[in-house]
């Protein structure tokens, strides 16, 4: 039987934690769901034994103050009418109904396919920094950190606190990129703040701009990386590669739904409204722009789902500044052409299916690669290869079919026909 | 509860701190997660649950995602290939 | 691209149509072939690829047992992306009536010479341990075997424009006839004949035709080698893919050279749209447990739909069509377009060629269905 919302959030990350504060302040009944074992998101992810840092904590504890029903370890996975999802949870299968929808799904980081960038040890930056939350020990280890993005400072700096060695920092961004991102960054103060920290968590460890990774070398694991810095290649030896170029979105839920996707991002006005009625969108999957827009985002979208329009509507100044700031990370960390030919004809691009990149060149679309390589026929749905080959080829993505995510046979045929079980606030509402 | 959790990784036992994921186990224990279509060792990428590339066999199921799932004492876990 | 002119051009890029590219440009035809997506994605990217014989009819038959025979010739010529693998199938029987059906599909298939093997319910169970205890048997057919059907299409494409055939991809047909095929973007191709091989919308360019689209689901699974090592498809099948009113599932599960599981199948007339449809999904899901429990563990990767294009009379229409001499079907294959595209191929181009062909064409002919509507 269904469990029912007057506002459900899809989400846990900043942007879902603020839409579901603010909706629920409201007096609204509230839920959110996440997939993770716990809320947070991939910036405030923690490791069991740290405890939980500002700003997240404020947010915690103001979550906690409030009704919300939090769903964790809950997949959603399809939509099989509006206004009802589906998620699947350990060996459930919950049937989630709404009167209106926030989606706050994050976004994932952007692999490009190197050659040896399969080899066990060479992980996304944040994938590595996960793992070392989730109790790898990384101490006297060597990290090579490589690709584009202020993820890869983050977690070169996070890194380093838990014992890392780090040998390098490779941006493949040019240093007069980095330049005039970093004088823009002057003008906000808690941006300047954030970089001071940086610098200071880094001194010591060497950051080449201008460089990038060109091949990973090892037999069962990495051994050492080849990367190309000013226009000359050196390899270095490694325990473990951090790589990845940037985020993309995660879109693929509203896409389900039907919301409108511009440039590969959620289309969204200013009070986080998709194109479809009831449903809004916040955080990463609307634009990459970092903690502050994810959260401000959040907020609107909380506000202007329980009806709140005036209040949405004084945080869209602050909005549009932290906009702002997404526009030029994605000037600064665009990625550069060479990074197309960083494969060689048999470096794998689709790793579920082990597809190379001789086989891909043969064909003209992501549809036809699909049916003719099995590219994206895996279980990760291409949501690994299909941002790599948008690029390597600029192809551009199917539609999306239901599941979003693997699930279950049975969780698919599951009947969906009971009526809505009203949860606790629901008087109180209406 | 004992801060430590036993499973066995291919058959070998290992103690991994309570909290950690399959993955680390499997990491700790030296082995591959899993071996690619083409017979390639494979270890995690992503961390957080989308690539599919931790997949392990837990307690005789297969497909598992080690990054997604934590330890629990007596765990059998297996590489799949 | 200019207006061009051929001996052949065959309009839909299908399994179909690239089996007809491949058997005129071998006979040295100047040959164009027009689709408006890729090689293989209508039905053919949707299908199963479960190259079966079957016994509804005598004609149904001979057409597939022909087509299979064609494709063990074919067999070591195929590249490893078409995954041809002869794993055989099973019909699965759940009750003494359906194992009648099991000895009764056994005479009539070796009566004509395929090999079949009958199973009891324990042979059944060594067989194929998944399946749930207390089904009755099965009939094994050894013969039958399993493709991919985009890379087989793809293959026989390959083949036809080593022949000098030419594949026209992403261009739209808006119509066909008196020796003209006229593309939506103004192009005109000109050949003295014209295949319609365009599947279920076969009709939307030959008006007059009886195919009709009936939509089809499917989900695949994650690899799980040596879960399931036949084609098995319950005999239930039979009775309800008869039923052409009322929308069907039946457990239909096959297993692919990777290691996944195809879960099937489902028959819908008069559904359009290319989305899922849940009640299907969840009644063709639930039917597939019903014989085989432990399927519902399975991680399902992914499910899409297809549109099989459907005759009245259940066989394909294969040869001129009465209303223009230019023009020529091959269509109407419903589910069994994959097993019966190689011998469609031959029969298309033994009419054209004036070659006696190797089973009698008359069930195929386009002219038979206006036949029957003078008689009504
Ligand atoms: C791997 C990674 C590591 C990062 N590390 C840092 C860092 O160290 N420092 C930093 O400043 N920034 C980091 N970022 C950037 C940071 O995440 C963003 O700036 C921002 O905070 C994103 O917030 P969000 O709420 O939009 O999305 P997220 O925090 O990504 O939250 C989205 C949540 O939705 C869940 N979800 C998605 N789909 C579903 C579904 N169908 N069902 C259920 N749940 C679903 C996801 O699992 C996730 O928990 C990282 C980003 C990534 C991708
Ligand atoms: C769910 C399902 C399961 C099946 N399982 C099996 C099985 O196990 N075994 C089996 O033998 N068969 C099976 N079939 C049937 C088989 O898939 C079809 O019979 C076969 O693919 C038909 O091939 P085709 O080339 O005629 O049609 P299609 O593959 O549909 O090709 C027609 C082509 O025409 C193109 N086209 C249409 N209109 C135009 C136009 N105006 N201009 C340009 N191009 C156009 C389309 O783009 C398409 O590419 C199954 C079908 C379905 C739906
Ligand atoms: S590491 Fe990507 S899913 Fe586990």
């Amino acid at each position: 039987m269904p469990q029912s919302f007057d506002i459900l959030v899809i989400g846990g990350g900043p942007a879902g934690i603020a839409a579901a504060i603010r909706a629920a302040e409201s007096g609204a009944n509230t839920g959110i769901v996440d997939d993770n074992a716990a809320l947070g998101g991939q910036i405030w992810r923690r490791a069991r034994t740290e405890s939980v840092a500002e700003p997240a904590a404020e947010w915690h504890q103001r979550l906690q103050t409030t009704n919300v029903s939090v769903l964790c370890g809950t997949r959603v996975f399809d939509q099989p009418e509006p206004g009802l999802l589906l998620a699947e949870r350990h060996n459930d299968i919950l049937q989630l109904a709404y009167q209106k929808l926030v989606l706050a799904t994050g976004a994932r980081e952007r692999f490009l396919p190197f050659p040896g960038w399969t080899l066990p040890n060479v992980m996304g930056a944040g994938g590595l920094q996960a793992m070392v939350k989730a109790g790898l020990p990384i101490r006297d280890k060597r990290v090579i950190v490589a690709g584009t993005g202020p993820l890869l400072l983050a977690v070169a700096a996070y890194l380093r606190s838990h014992g890392a060695e780090i040998p390098i920092i490779c941006e493949q961004a040019s240093w007069g990129k980095l330049a005039r991102f970093g004088l823009t960054l002057l003008a906000d103060r808690q941006k300047t703040t954030q970089a001071r920290q940086l610098k200071r968590d880094l001194a010591g460890v060497p950051f080449a701009a201008n460089a990038w990774p060109v091949a990973a070398h090892g037999h069962t694991a990495v051994q050492s990386l080849t990367i190309m810095r000013n226009g000359r290649s050196e390899e270095i030896a490694c325990d473990y590669v951090a790589s990845g170029f940037h985020l993309v979105p995660n879109t693929e839920l509203a896409a389900l739904l039907g919301c409108q996707i511009r440039g590969g991002f959620v289309h969204v006005d200013h009070l986080q409204r998709t194109s479809l009625p009831n449903v809004f969108c916040a955080g990463e999957p609307t634009s990459i722009g970092g903690l502050e827009l994810s959260l401000i985002e959040g907020e609107i979208a909380g506000l202007a789902a329980s009806d709140r329009v005036p209040e949405a509507q004084r945080l869209v100044a602050d909005r549009k500044k932290w906009a702002r700031f997404a526009r030029r990370l994605d000037r600064t960390f665009s990625l550069r052409n060479e990074l197309r030919g960083l494969a060689s004809p048999d470096t794998i691009v689709c790793r579920c299916e082990d597809v190379p990149h001789s086989r891909l060149r043969e064909h003209g679309s992501w549809r036809a690669a699909k049916l003719h390589t099995r590219c994206g026929m895996g279980p990760c749905q291409g949501r690994i290869c299909g941002p790599a080959t948008e690029f390597l080829f600029r192809w551009s993505p199917d539609s999306v079919r239901p599941p979003v995510f693997p699930v279950r046979v049975s969780s698919l045929s599951a009947e969906r026909t009971g009526q809505p079980e009203h949860t606790k606030h629901e008087e109180a509402n209406r | 509860m004992s801060d430590q959790v036993s499973l066995t990784v291919n058959g070998a036992s290992i103690s991994v701190p309570s909290g950690a994921t399959v993955a680390v186990a499997v990491a700790l224990a030296g082995q591959p997660c899993r071996t690619s279509v083409t017979g390639e060792p494979r270890g995690p990428l992503c961390g957080m649950g989308i690539c599919f590339e931790c997949r392990v066999t837990i307690n005789g199921i297969p497909h598992r995602r080690s990054c997604q799932s934590p330890c629990e004492q007596g765990m059998e876990v297996t590489s799949e290939t | 691209m200019a207006n061009a002119t051929y001996d052949v051009v065959i309009v839909g890029a299908g399994i179909v149509g690239a089996a007809c590219a491949n058997e005129f440009a071998r006979r040295d035809m100047r040959v164009a072939v027009v689709d408006r997506e890729v090689v293989g994605s209508g039905a053919t990217g949707a299908g199963m690829g479960h190259i079966v014989v079957m016994d509804d009819s005598e004609a149904q038959f001979a057409l597939t047992r022909y087509s299979q025979k064609l494709w063990q010739v074919l067999r070591n010529e195929l590249s490893a992306d078409v995954e041809y693998d002869q794993c055989g199938t099973i019909w699965v029987a759940a009750d003494e009536e359906e194992m009648g059906e099991v000895t009764r599909k056994h005479d009539f298939y070796g009566d004509r010479g395929v090999a079949t093997e009958i199973l009891d319910a324990k042979r059944l169970k060594q067989s194929e341990p998944n399946l749930r205890d207390g089904l009755q048997g099965g009939l094994f057919v050894p013969e039958d075997a399993v493709l991919y059907p985009p890379c087989a299409a793809r293959f026989l494409m390959h083949r036809a424009e080593q022949h000098g055939a030419k594949v026209i991809l992403g261009a739209s047909v808006s119509t066909l006839g008196q020796r003209r095929v006229l593309l939506s973007d103004g192009l005109q191709l000109t050949a003295d004949i014209i295949v319609n091989a365009a599947g279920a919308w076969s009709a939307e360019l030959t008006p007059g035709i009886d195919v009709k689209k009936r939509k089809g689901h499917l989900v695949i699974t994650d690899r799980y080698p040596g879960f399931l090592r036949h084609q098995l498809v319950e005999l239930g099948y039979l009775k309800s893919a008869h039923s052409v009113a009322t929308d069907s599932v039946a457990f239909n599960v096959q297993p692919r050279r990777t290691g996944q599981i195809l879960i099937g199948s489902s028959r819908q007339f008069g559904a359009e749209h290319k989305e899922a449809d849940q009640a299907m999904i969840v009644r063709m899901l639930q039917r597939a447990q019903e014989y085989m429990p432990c399927v519902g563990q399975l991680s399902a990767i992914r499910m899409w739909t297809g549109f099989r294009a459907a005759t009245p009379d259940k066989l394909p229409l294969i040869g001129p069509w009465p209303g223009d001499k230019s023009v020529f079907l091959a269509t109407g294959h419903e589910g069994l377009g994959i097993t019966t595209s190689l011998a469609t191929a031959r029969i298309l181009v033994d009419q054209i060629t004036g070659t006696k062909p190797e089973i009698p064409i008359e069930p195929y002919l386009p002219s038979r269905a206006s036949k029957e509507h003078a008689h009504v």
